[in-house]
């Protein structure tokens, strides 16, 4: 499996290139190349994460190792979609380095067997795993516009025009960007949890269980709620949402890096 | 045969003396069928715009052609040559080559990168095939001249900055708010810059327009002519919570819109992002409503700024734009030395060789029982029909006996007819 995420690593490496290229020349030649290779390295792990689903039946998240490369993957995956959608080209220069820094990362780390209980090998775990991932990835992407619409927005304010002002897209777009991936994380995000409850509730009999994971979680989905109540119902949008976004995306770090790394909990014993 | 081209632009020639030498279009079409008449003229296009008379000729005698083209000038405008005699430029050869190229692509306009000369240069084009003055040369010369115009806009940023203050606006503008349609804008006062920078917006497909003015009539006037809303002059915070983009430009000594009426449109806007474009002096809009969160706020200094800038990056970019004009004088001086009767012989001989050489070696196969002896009979057949056929438009083509003029349409279709100058590429599309 290795060769194909090593494969993988350097189609993202290369799309980072092809992404700086396209930022510092402003040629989209750059960045259709760049474009192509993210996406072959998306498919790449794509197929690395479906062969070792029908292979094992488990997701690839069993060891930190794993959820890394998961991670990386969720990424890519929001990103090209919400770019069939939005097409800013800025972000792939902030997005390629990442999920290729995660991917090599995980690389590094040494191969262990995953802990794979029984109680991991259910539909729930996918339905839990999945969204969760999946939204997590959607609120960091909500983060890396929110530092892009401070950075343009700031540029506008001071009146500086120089690189960033030339390259980045309007402020509307990157705020409506940053909106649609903090509803689409928050969707997830909501999803995930709550087939996690439910998921707890048949295996263990209780909804809930104290776990730090499961409460920064829902910390991080409170978070998340409050973002979008206050932009629905006073228009908290711009410089304060983009803030929200970065503090949001520092917590939802701390949740999956940091706990993962201290082993609490029974999210612990299979994500170690 | 050589190039010539004589004019006045906005670098030589007053204002005044411009206006006087300007030709309409139907002076144009008179002018070009008066070059046509000249026996030292083998083809010509003039180009007239507010910024420049210019004549490109094709012509056996240089100095000849030179006095045709001055004495058409003066006949058809009625000036004495003396006039405007000292701000004339001449270029000749590569250097004419150089000047339309140059013009076209809008390196030699007064706002570098502005993109209408090339439409005012394709419009001369076709007046002068319209007039029969123009020829293969000058078609050519000007075909290239389109090409690398394009090639020019589609490489460098020559044409990406806007250079004027309330195009500067407009640009801000997007910044903000990406696209402008369904935007709505407010003009408070008026003036000339003020009304520039709303047609710009509306231009921009902003959705509507509401004016404010202390005169009312005077609001209800501007406002028509944009199909906008007249807005008494009380009315303007009631506006301020729809608009999203504000011009100022009223004569008022005091602040016009000030920092706690902004302030208090912004929950009920549900912080919309509001962008200020204040071309007052004295300034009409409170500084300090830069500093609310979404307000946006650009005054004239702020607005000249950016033109200065941009300016130099255009700068930057013709340099880049000259690069591929030389690259095009070269590749046309290339074609216009092939362009006499021995080069393009030799061109067309060569081509057909080749042709024979490779249905040669595609039948080597079928040959193959033939004697050595017999396949040179074969060689020597095949390059004799070839003589045979060549002969003659080889004659034709050196006797020249044709008028020099059409001797150059000759050897031109002649080119084109044997595709001898294909590398050249898109000789032919506009």
């Amino acid at each position: 499996m290795d060769y194909y995420l090593i494969l993988a690593l350097a189609a993202y490496v290369t799309g980072a290139v092809g992404f700086f290229g396209h930022l510092l020349a402003g040629n989209t030649a750059w960045h259709r190349i760049g474009h192509a290779f993210f996406l072959g390295g998306l498919v790449c792990q794509t197929l690395v994460i479906f062969s070792e689903l029908a292979g094992t039946g488990f997701l690839p998240v069993g060891t930190l190792r794993d959820s890394l490369a998961f991670a990386a993957w969720a990424l890519a995956l929001v990103y090209a979609a919400l770019d069939l959608r939005y097409r800013v080209m800025v972000l792939g220069a902030a997005v390629a380095p990442i999920a290729a820094g995660t991917l090599m990362a995980a690389l590094f780390l040494p191969v262990e067997p995953a802990a794979r209980p029984d109680l991991l090998k259910s539909a729930w775990t996918f339905f839990h795993v999945l969204p969760v991932f999946v939204g997590d990835a959607a609120f960091l992407l909500a983060a890396l516009v929110g530092a892009a619409y401070l950075v343009q927005e700031r540029a506008i304010k001071k009146k500086r025009r120089g690189f960033s002002f030339n390259r980045m897209p309007p402020l509307d777009t990157l705020d409506r960007l940053g909106y649609a991936c903090v509803v689409l994380g928050f969707a997830f995000l909501t999803v995930g949890l709550v087939s996690g409850f439910v998921y707890a509730k048949s295996a263990w009999g209780r909804w809930w269980s104290g776990d730090p994971k499961e409460v920064w979680s829902l910390v991080t989905w409170l978070l998340y709620a409050a973002l979008l109540h206050e932009r629905l119902a006073v228009g908290w949008r711009g410089r304060r949402a983009a803030l929200l976004a970065i503090c949001g995306a520092a917590v939802i770090l701390f949740t999956f890096l940091g706990l993962n790394l201290l082993l609490l909990g029974h999210h612990g014993q299979f994500a170690g | 045969m050589e190039l010539l081209l004589i004019g006045l632009n906005h670098r030589t020639a007053p204002l005044a003396l411009r206006e006087r030498l300007a030709f309409s279009d139907d002076e144009a079409a008179f002018a070009l069928d008066a070059l046509r008449r000249e026996e030292a003229l083998a083809e010509a296009v003039l180009f007239s715009t507010c910024n420049r008379v210019e004549v490109l000729a094709a012509a056996e005698d240089a100095a000849a052609a030179e006095s045709a083209v001055l004495s058409v000038l003066c006949r058809v405008k009625g000036v004495r040559r003396a006039d405007f005699e000292g701000a004339l430029y001449r270029h000749a050869g590569d250097e004419a080559c150089r000047h339309v190229f140059r013009v076209a692509a809008s390196l030699d306009s007064l706002v570098v990168g502005e993109p209408q000369i090339l439409g005012q240069v394709k419009k001369s084009y076709r007046a002068a095939v319209a007039a029969g003055a123009s020829g293969v040369v000058v078609n050519r010369l000007l075909h290239r001249a389109f090409s690398t115009a394009k090639r020019v806009r589609k490489e460098t940023g020559i044409g990406g900055h806007a250079v004027s203050v309330s195009y500067a606006a407009v640009e801000l503008a997007k910044k903000i708010f990406g696209e402008l349609s369904g935007k709505k804008v407010l003009l408070v006062g008026a003036g000339e810059m003020a009304e520039l920078a709303v047609e710009h917006l509306m231009h921009n497909r902003a959705e509507r327009l509401f004016v404010v003015n202390r005169t009312l009539a005077r609001a209800v006037a501007l406002a028509s002519r944009f199909g906008g809303e007249a807005v008494a002059f009380e009315g303007i915070e009631a506006a301020l919570k729809i608009v999203d983009i504000v011009i100022s430009s009223t004569g008022a000594s005091d602040f016009v819109i000030r920092r706690d009426q902004v302030k208090a449109v912004m929950r009920p806007r549900r912080n919309r992002p509001l962008f200020f474009i204040d071309i007052a002096v004295p300034r009409d809009i409170d500084p300090a409503v830069n500093n609310l969160e979404n307000v946006y706020l650009y005054d004239v200094d702020d607005l000249a700024a950016v033109v200065e800038q941009n300016k130099a990056e255009r700068a930057k970019e013709a340099a880049r734009a000259e690069i591929i004009v030389e690259e095009s004088v070269m590749a046309f001086r290339r074609w216009f030395d092939a362009l006499d009767a021995v080069p393009t012989i030799k061109a067309i001989r060569e081509r057909m060789e080749a042709v024979r050489a490779a249905e040669m070696e595609k039948s080597r196969g079928a040959l193959k029982d033939l004697s050595p002896e017999e396949v040179e009979a074969v060689e020597r057949l095949t390059r004799s029909i070839l003589a045979k056929l060549l002969h003659g438009p080889t004659v034709f083509l050196k006797k020249g006996a044709h008028g020099r003029a059409r001797k150059r349409d000759i050897i031109g279709a002649a080119r084109d007819m044997f595709s001898l100058d294909e590398e050249e590429g898109n000789g032919n599309g506009e």
